[in-house]
């Protein structure tokens, strides 16, 4: 493998990285932000008005 | 790059939303448990007096059912009970994830920044935290004012539907007007920017809150300004552990 491949098969790894990470990010603000089920609305209640999210 | 990635925007994220329940209870709690009573019917503002209207928009939302809990909640709320504890503990909780999940979109963004040749310092971090709260509460509140208990909305979904194409347009907008280099870039940009405010956002033909005007206000306000504060926190905090975290 030259130089120059394995940088990129380093950058590829790095973008997964990155996009894997603001997937969690993603999934993490729609559960604790957006999620309509009445456990979750209830436990983010408060957060979720304090925090602008569209709660009711 | 994983690791750097997961401790960086967790730890910082968690640690900022801490801080932001704390700038919560000191602020705006006392403000939501006031809208409740309000919402409740245990305090009447003497323009709605006997107000039908308000119940009967807030019965036709999805989460009435969950809501009605909340009012139980408030009222254990005032006594101090297990509830309140309860209620407090999820709060301090739910701030701490969704400032997790905050912390881990702004690292990612770092990491982008890095592979594209920029370094982010504590500085540009905390910049990029005011431009996450621009993106992520300022610009949606200009369509959709945080909500006091109390406020009746239009239907929660096409709100969540705005409030996600406003997020995602506004971050765009600001990444564009940072980052771009040409005039068509900041062209592109005030499109975006300006795009979800023309389009506007959905809102109901008449207005059934219970809660007099000038506490939806304060709330409003104090809503924004906690954000700010709490977004400038985790800027900084997500620098200093992305850098750190250099290996």
């Amino acid at each position: 493998m030259n130089a120059m491949t394995q940088t990129a098969a380093k950058t590829g790894t790095a973008l997964a990285s990155i996009v894997f990470a603001a997937l969690v990010g993603a999934t993490v603000i729609f559960f604790a932000g957006h999620a309509q089920s009445a456990t979750l609305h209830d436990a983010a209640h408060d957060m979720r008005h304090s925090t602008g999210f569209p709660c009711h | 790059m994983i690791q750097r990635l997961f401790v960086g925007g967790l730890v910082a994220g968690f640690a900022a939303g801490l801080f932001s329940a704390l700038l919560h209870f000191a602020f705006i709690q006392e403000l939501i448990l006031l809208g409740e009573k309000y919402e409740t019917g245990a305090l009447v503002h003497f323009e709605t007096a006997g107000n039908a209207p308000a119940a009967e928009g807030h019965s036709d939302d999805n989460g009435d059912d969950g809501h009605s809990q909340d009012h139980v909640d408030g009222a254990a709320g005032e006594q101090g009970g297990d509830s309140a504890l309860t209620r407090n503990a999820l709060t301090v909780l739910f701030t701490g994830l969704i400032y997790a999940g905050y912390g881990l979109m702004l690292v990612a963004g770092f990491a982008l920044a890095e592979q594209l040749g920029r370094k982010i310092d504590t500085r540009e971090g905390v910049l990029w935290g005011v431009a996450g709260f621009v993106a992520l509460q300022l610009a949606p509140a200009m369509g959709l004012a945080p909500e006091l208990p109390g406020s009746v909305g239009a239907d929660i979904t096409q709100r969540q539907i705005w409030w996600l194409g406003t997020v995602v347009a506004t971050g765009g907008g600001l990444a564009l007007l940072a980052y771009g280099r040409s005039v068509a870039a900041a062209v592109a940009a005030g499109v975006l920017l300006a795009a979800p405010h023309v389009i506007g956002a959905p809102h109901l033909d008449e207005y059934f809150g219970s809660a007099p005007a000038e506490l939806g206000a304060e709330f409003a306000s104090r809503a924004l300004g906690v954000g700010l504060a709490s977004w400038a926190a985790l800027g900084w905090l997500c620098a200093r552990a992305w850098n750190s975290g250099r290996v």
